[in-house]
């Protein structure tokens, strides 16, 4: 019996808590730069999938001129190397479109669904480049030790039937997302930067009365903002695969993730990117093998015991971002309202 | 004189039309998804029309010329755009093409049929093609997936699999697929415990993973594109532990596969059509000798429908098409002389002097009474990192 219970609770681990704290980790960075867009820029900057492929794109370009000179990170992957090329790139092409397309509508102080619609607008473009640059196909650029622990070794090391695999990329992502978190709340707690940061995002004139250089504000914010999606970018590439159309794509439940928490609320976009991975990971899970092993016998289901098909996995974002906008527009952490 | 001067103005009319060479259109992909194949593919053809050209036996010293059109091997109006192109403006006596399954359909349906025209297709292996309303008119050299899920079903019996599940790329190429392969291996004894699409160019397979392994089957057939879902799958698969053994189909074969996923492939078993008969292995050295990758994907089965066009035109002694579409049964299957690749000038030789044939081609070619090639499978296993051929079925 208690083998049983232990069989379900490692299955369950295996095919949904460990995938869905990875891919949480992973929306949880790119919500954090959609919300900060959002809480000093002031607009919901839908381009931020697409400055995620860039930064990423830039990354494997390094990765694969670091491999041809040699260079490794031993069992890390070289990515983790790349990245701070990747991030420069991103932070570079994100305050030129700054200062070419958004400052011009800041300055003439355009309400914020203009800005969003030119937003539109610079995805298509970033898209464009990236496509052009690297080619809509699939590009694999991880290396390293791929498993931290296999399945089969789990299996052999505990004598149970399921097994728990932990692939390196998904303990890295957590660590990755950790420790970028942790500096980002340093900076907007403790740093007179990130004090003005706050103080601008609370009251545009207030703050400039009290001396905050908006250019500063604007130019910092976009720096982490570009940081933080290279990160999210490389950490999901790494795991999953890269295609510049699935950062795209992304963009749905990493705006869900932003609004569940809040919008504007930091804290908040890391626990909406948690609901939202956990939302659709477990939902879209198959529970037969699950229940056959708690239920009795005469209980066990025939059908898949799938709630959804996983066809419709981004339904599940599109319904939560429903949800809370209908019976909570403010979010779990008392954002502002779009 | 008037008189004198309207015939004889026909008779320069005649003649110069007796004299232009047959064309035969060449309808595939040049641009799309299977733009680096379709290159091999039109040069295997063209290389059956070059052998008959310069043997200067084709309809007493005519030339055969290919004429080029895009398929796009994705897009139906397109295709047949250029289907119409190719018989009303270019006026070819046959088609050689079209590639891709959904295209194909369409042309056959819209422009061959309607217009009395001959098309053979090298690649289309959708089952439904074998029972469309061609009045006669469509053909191919390439077996259907029918076959191919026969094939698959007695090859996963004969490994003593009981229980399998299934994830198909959700388009005609994989519903049909795996259709075939259920209800063959459920034939013969086996168990599909679960049936399933799944989308190609996503990140992440994980969940897909999770529910075919949720449905408790042993192995799992994957029927997908090797660059696609199809690798995905495979990966998520061996990421969670959910499947280690694997049965593939003709789109998951390739190095890339295997360079992706490295040592946990060992021990997959695949088929795809092809065969190690005297012919194939001629062909390839035929093909060479002209700079053609001979074994290539459907190169072969290109040059055998190039071919038959060219015989059945000599067989009718005309290029009429309605003349060609008689003769296409007779010359590719028995009674007659064997002709294998490369001896298209010898077969032209024999017809003009009266005698039967039955072409035999790159791939042994034998078309069934709907005019399709029942084709031969190879099957592969994956060994030390290597998809190696261990049987012909």
């Amino acid at each position: 019996m208690i083998v049983d219970v232990a069989n379900a609770l490692v299955l369950l681990c295996n095919f949904v808590v460990v995938p869905a704290i990875a891919y949480g980790s992973q929306l949880a960075l790119g919500a954090l730069g959609i919300t900060l867009v959002f809480g000093v820029l002031r607009f919901a900057n839908f381009s931020h999938g697409d400055l995620m492929a860039l930064g990423t794109m830039v990354t494997i370009l390094a990765t694969w001129q670091l491999r041809r000179w040699g260079v490794g990170a031993g069992p890390l992957p070289t990515a983790l190397l790349a990245l701070p090329f990747g991030a420069l790139v991103a932070v570079v092409a994100s305050l030129a479109v700054d200062r070419s397309v958004f400052r011009f509508y800041r300055v003439r102080r355009s309400g914020p669904v203009v800005l969003t619609v030119v937003s539109v607008g610079v995805m298509f473009v970033m898209n464009g480049v990236v496509r052009f640059v690297i080619g809509p196909d699939d590009r694999s650029f991880a290396d390293g030790a791929r498993y931290l622990m296999t399945a089969g070794e789990f299996k052999r090391m505990t004598g149970l039937d399921e097994g728990l695999a932990i692939r390196s990329s998904q303990v890295l992502t957590v660590f990755v997302a950790v420790a970028s978190v942790a500096t980002l709340f340093w900076f907007l707690q403790r740093t007179r930067m990130g004090k003005s940061m706050r103080a601008y995002a609370d009251n545009e004139d207030l703050a400039l009365l009290s001396g905050v250089d908006p250019d500063r504000v604007v130019l910092v914010t976009w720096t982490i903002t570009a940081v933080l999606a290279t990160v999210a970018g490389t950490l999901y590439g790494l795991d999953k695969s890269f295609q510049p159309f699935t950062y795209l794509q992304l963009l749905l439940p990493m705006f869900a993730a932003a609004i569940v928490g809040g919008i504007g609320q930091p804290l908040g976009a890391i626990a909406g990117g948690f609901l939202v991975a956990f939302s659709e990971v477990a939902i879209t899970y198959a529970y037969k093998k699950f229940l056959r092993y708690l239920l009795p016998e005469h209980l066990h289901p025939d059908g898949l015991v799938q709630l959804l098909s996983t066809d419709y996995k981004f339904s599940v974002s599109f319904a939560i971002l429903v949800a809370v906008l209908l019976w909570r527009p403010t979010g779990l952490f008392r954002g502002r309202v779009l | 004189m008037r008189r004198i001067l309207v015939s004889s103005v026909a008779l320069a009319m005649m003649a110069s039309s007796a004299s232009a060479d047959m064309k035969i259109g060449v309808l595939l992909g040049f641009t799309g998804p299977i733009e680096s194949l379709t290159p091999d593919i039109a040069a295997g053809a063209e290389l059956a029309m070059t052998e008959a050209s310069e043997s200067g036996k084709f309809l007493g010293g005519q030339k055969v010329a290919p004429v080029r059109g895009d398929s796009t091997c994705v897009d139906a109006a397109a295709a047949t755009a250029t289907a119409e192109r190719l018989i009303t403006s270019d006026g070819v006596a046959a088609i050689m093409g079209a590639d891709c399954s959904g295209v194909t359909i369409a042309v056959t349906n819209n422009v061959a049929v309607p217009n009395g025209v001959v098309m053979i297709s090298p690649s289309a292996t959708s089952p439904a093609l074998s029972t469309i309303e061609d009045k006669g008119y469509f053909f191919r050299t390439a077996p259907s997936d029918a076959r191919q899920g026969e094939v698959l079903a007695q090859v996963a019996k004969a490994r003593g699999i009981e229980s399998i599940a299934i994830t198909y790329t959700n388009n005609d190429y994989g519903k049909g697929l795996a259709e075939s392969f259920s209800d063959a291996f459920e034939a013969v004894g086996g168990r599909v415990e679960l049936s399933a699409s799944h989308e190609d160019g996503k990140a992440d397979y994980s969940a897909e993973v999770g529910a075919l392994s949720a449905s408790g089957a042993g192995h799992l057939a994957v029927f997908g594109y090797i660059d696609k879902g199809g690798k995905g799958i495979i990966q998520a698969s061996i990421d969670t532990g959910a499947f280690d053994k694997f049965l593939l189909a003709d789109g998951m074969i390739g190095d890339s596969l295997v360079k992706a996923i490295g040592e946990p492939l060992n021990g997959a078993v695949a088929t795809a059509p092809g065969s190690d008969s005297p012919n194939a292995t001629k062909f390839i050295d035929v093909a060479k000798a002209a700079g053609i990758k001979g074994d290539a994907p459907f190169v072969g089965q290109a040059y055998d429908a190039a071919a038959l066009i060219i015989l059945a035109a000599q067989a009718a002694g005309s290029m009429d098409r309605a003349a060609i579409q008689s003769k296409i049964m007779t010359v590719a299957n028995a009674p007659g002389e064997a002709i294998g690749p490369g001896e298209v000038g010898k077969a032209l030789e024999l017809l003009a002097a009266g005698k039967a044939v039955n072409f035999q081609g790159a791939t042994d070619v034998e078309l069934n009474e709907v005019g399709e090639a029942s084709g031969s499978y190879k099957e592969y296993e994956v060994r030390d990192g290597k998809f190696t051929g261990v049987n012909v079925h």
